[in-house]
């Protein structure tokens, strides 16, 4: 039952940050470049105002997949890092958090660019 | 043509259908949250063998692995043409951004072409998040002086 | 000579003959209303290349020899070749008629490009300088696509306003007047640019109905015809939305095409089924389809009179992403029947 009740926190919070992005693609002319710029930089604003802590602890992978999540990772990051190295910490935190995501997104886009071929969607 | 530019723009807003809000709202809120069950799916197997931080960043790659494995086979764009936001919001919408990149750049070469093109539509997320955090990490480092 | 009708328009004496045309497409194309109307199908849109660029310059190439074929002509008899397609520099066009072995002049007017290099060849081959020539103009979805917008396999949706880039190819080849059993050019209206304010990429009928609209306006005010005259006044390719609002501003003038009206961008796909969005757009389609559809209903006498009105948005995406509106051109062609 906690299980269950894991899964569709996540569905559920998922979904509705996706729902959103979903508003702003069909009712504004904003572009999916500047939309995901949009939720990055408002996961780190919420992080940092401590409103997004509480979203990731109830809904998990609801919270931390949405791309606000990654904003979350980088607020994260910056935090441990000036409570570790002071000043310094805000320029290291924000990378040493996001490594293993932007890592193997260029590790894997580049395979899949190796490998791949583009497709016509006709 | 007597025809204002705030005339032609009213009649143009008029003349363009919409969007199928519902339909696409419907699509982007299962989409997207099935990819998020999927994520803790991958985090709760990741736990079995590593602990609870790095099972986290585990999932993350796993779901950025396959983003670029469905791009590739050409199965990502197919799937976004239905779910929009929902393929688009989750980490997965970031790695498909950068893989297609990768491919479709390749044929001008692996270093000007899919090196230099990768990042074409995730660029602006790798600066202005950082550099967000950037930001924070510094008035967070003065309000510890100061408060 | 070309005579001057009023202030824009180009009257032939002549009447530069259509001696040869044809038309090529790709997959999409193929499952639409006009598949069996087209000389060649490609289910391989790649053609067999490595790159989306060369498939298309293979397209253009391919084109022409149909149509030269079909005209009972061979490159060489070819005195200019009029070329355009929508990417940076033509160079579809250049790689696809290098080995042609014809002097080309290589034109630029985004999807009006068939109506603008049938124009310029009528004028030429009816002013004597030319005898022989070709207009050819090609688009491919995915060279386009790489070009104007995303990767091919970024995933993302389509505007309901935004048109699909046919992946097609179209070909005329001019002859000079005298011929009978062909259509013939009967008068040429080149557009100026009109620039209605619209700023959004993923509208672009949007921005061209109004030069379209002015361009048939003034064809229709220098000759003294009406749409009463016509069998078909085939736009290409405003698609739905720019349709549309080009009927709303001629209706201002008087004008009204009604039923006479039909739409490049429209004919060539099904929009019910084939998730094209508004409709079809590029170069290619209103060439594939005046090369096909439209041509060979005047060789067979089922249209008589057709205005053809090219229509292009003249955007980089350069000055897209600068903010800058989307002005938009519209040349026609009258092409009468045999």
């Amino acid at each position: 039952m906690d299980m269950f009740m894991e899964y569709l926190k996540a569905f559920l919070v998922g979904g509705a940050l996706c729902l959103i992005g979903q508003q702003l693609i069909d009712r504004t002319k904003l572009t999916p470049a500047r939309i995901l710029v949009g939720y990055v930089v408002a996961g780190v604003i919420l992080t940092a105002v401590g409103l997004y802590g509480p979203l990731v602890e109830w809904a998990g992978a609801g919270a931390t997949v949405p791309l606000s999540g990654f904003g979350y990772l980088l607020a994260k990051g910056v935090e441990e890092g000036i409570r570790e190295h002071g000043l310094l910490g805000a320029l290291t935190g924000p990378f040493t958090a996001a490594a293993g995501g932007v890592m193997a997104a260029i590790l894997f886009g580049l395979l899949a660019g190796l490998v791949g071929k583009s497709h016509d969607k006709s | 043509m007597n025809l204002t530019q705030t005339e032609y723009s009213n009649m143009t807003d008029k003349a363009s259908p919409p969007s199928k809000f519902l339909r696409n709202s419907i699509l982007a809120f299962v989409v997207g949250g099935a990819i998020c069950v999927i994520g803790q799916a991958l985090i709760n197997l990741w736990s079995m063998v590593l602990p609870e931080d790095d099972a986290k960043i585990a999932a993350s790659c796993s779901l950025i692995f396959l983003a670029a494995l469905f791009t590739a086979l050409g199965l990502y764009c197919k799937l976004a043409n239905y779910a929009g936001a929902g393929t688009l919001v989750p980490i997965t919408g970031f790695a498909n951004s950068i893989a297609a990149a990768a491919i479709e750049f390749k044929s001008e070469g692996l270093i000007l072409g899919t090196g230099v093109k990768m990042f074409i539509i995730a660029g602006p997320v790798l600066v202005y998040g950082p550099v967000a955090a950037v930001l924070y990490g510094i008035i967070a480092w003065l309000l510890r002086l100061f408060v | 000579m070309a005579t001057r009708a009023g202030k824009n328009t180009l009257m032939m004496q002549n009447k530069p003959c259509i001696s040869g045309f044809a038309a090529v497409a790709g997959k999409k194309e193929g499952e639409g209303p006009l598949a069996r109307r087209f000389d060649k199908l490609y289910e391989d849109t790649h053609l067999g290349q490595t790159t989306w660029e060369k498939a298309e310059s293979t397209m253009q190439g391919e084109v022409v020899n149909l149509a030269l074929g079909k005209a009972n002509l061979t490159a060489g008899d070819l005195q200019l070749i009029l070329a355009g397609d929508l990417l940076n520099q033509c160079i579809s066009s250049t790689y696809g008629l290098r080995e042609l072995n014809v002097p080309m002049l290589g034109l630029f007017g985004a999807c009006s490009t068939m109506a603008l290099s049938l124009g310029t060849g009528a004028v030429l081959v009816e002013s004597g300088a030319v005898q022989n020539c070709a207009a050819v103009t090609s688009s491919h979805f995915c060279t386009a696509e790489r070009q104007f917008r995303y990767p091919l396999d970024y995933g993302g949706q389509r505007a309901p306003t935004s048109q699909w880039t046919a992946t097609a190819a179209g070909s005329t080849v001019l002859t000079p007047g005298g011929n009978t059993g062909v259509p013939s050019v009967q008068a040429v209206t080149f557009g100026k640019i009109v620039d209605m304010g619209i700023t959004d990429m993923n509208n672009m009928g949007s921005a061209m109905a109004g030069a379209a609209a002015d361009t048939i306006t003034n064809f229709f005010t220098d000759t003294g015809k009406t749409p009463d005259d016509f069998d078909m006044v085939l736009t290409g390719d405003l698609s739905q939305v720019g349709s549309d609002l080009m009927n709303q501003i001629l209706v201002r003038s008087q004008i009204e095409l009604k039923e006479k009206h039909a739409d490049c961008g429209l004919l060539i796909y099904d929009r019910e089924t084939q998730d094209v969005a508004a409709g079809g757009s590029g170069c290619g389609c209103s060439a594939a389809v005046l090369c096909s559809y439209v041509l060979q209903e005047m060789q067979a006498g089922n249209l008589k009179n057709v205005l053809f009105v090219g229509t292009g948005a003249l955007m980089s995406p350069t000055s897209v992403q600068q903010g800058e509106s989307i002005p938009g051109i519209a040349h026609a062609v009258w092409i009468t029947g045999c």
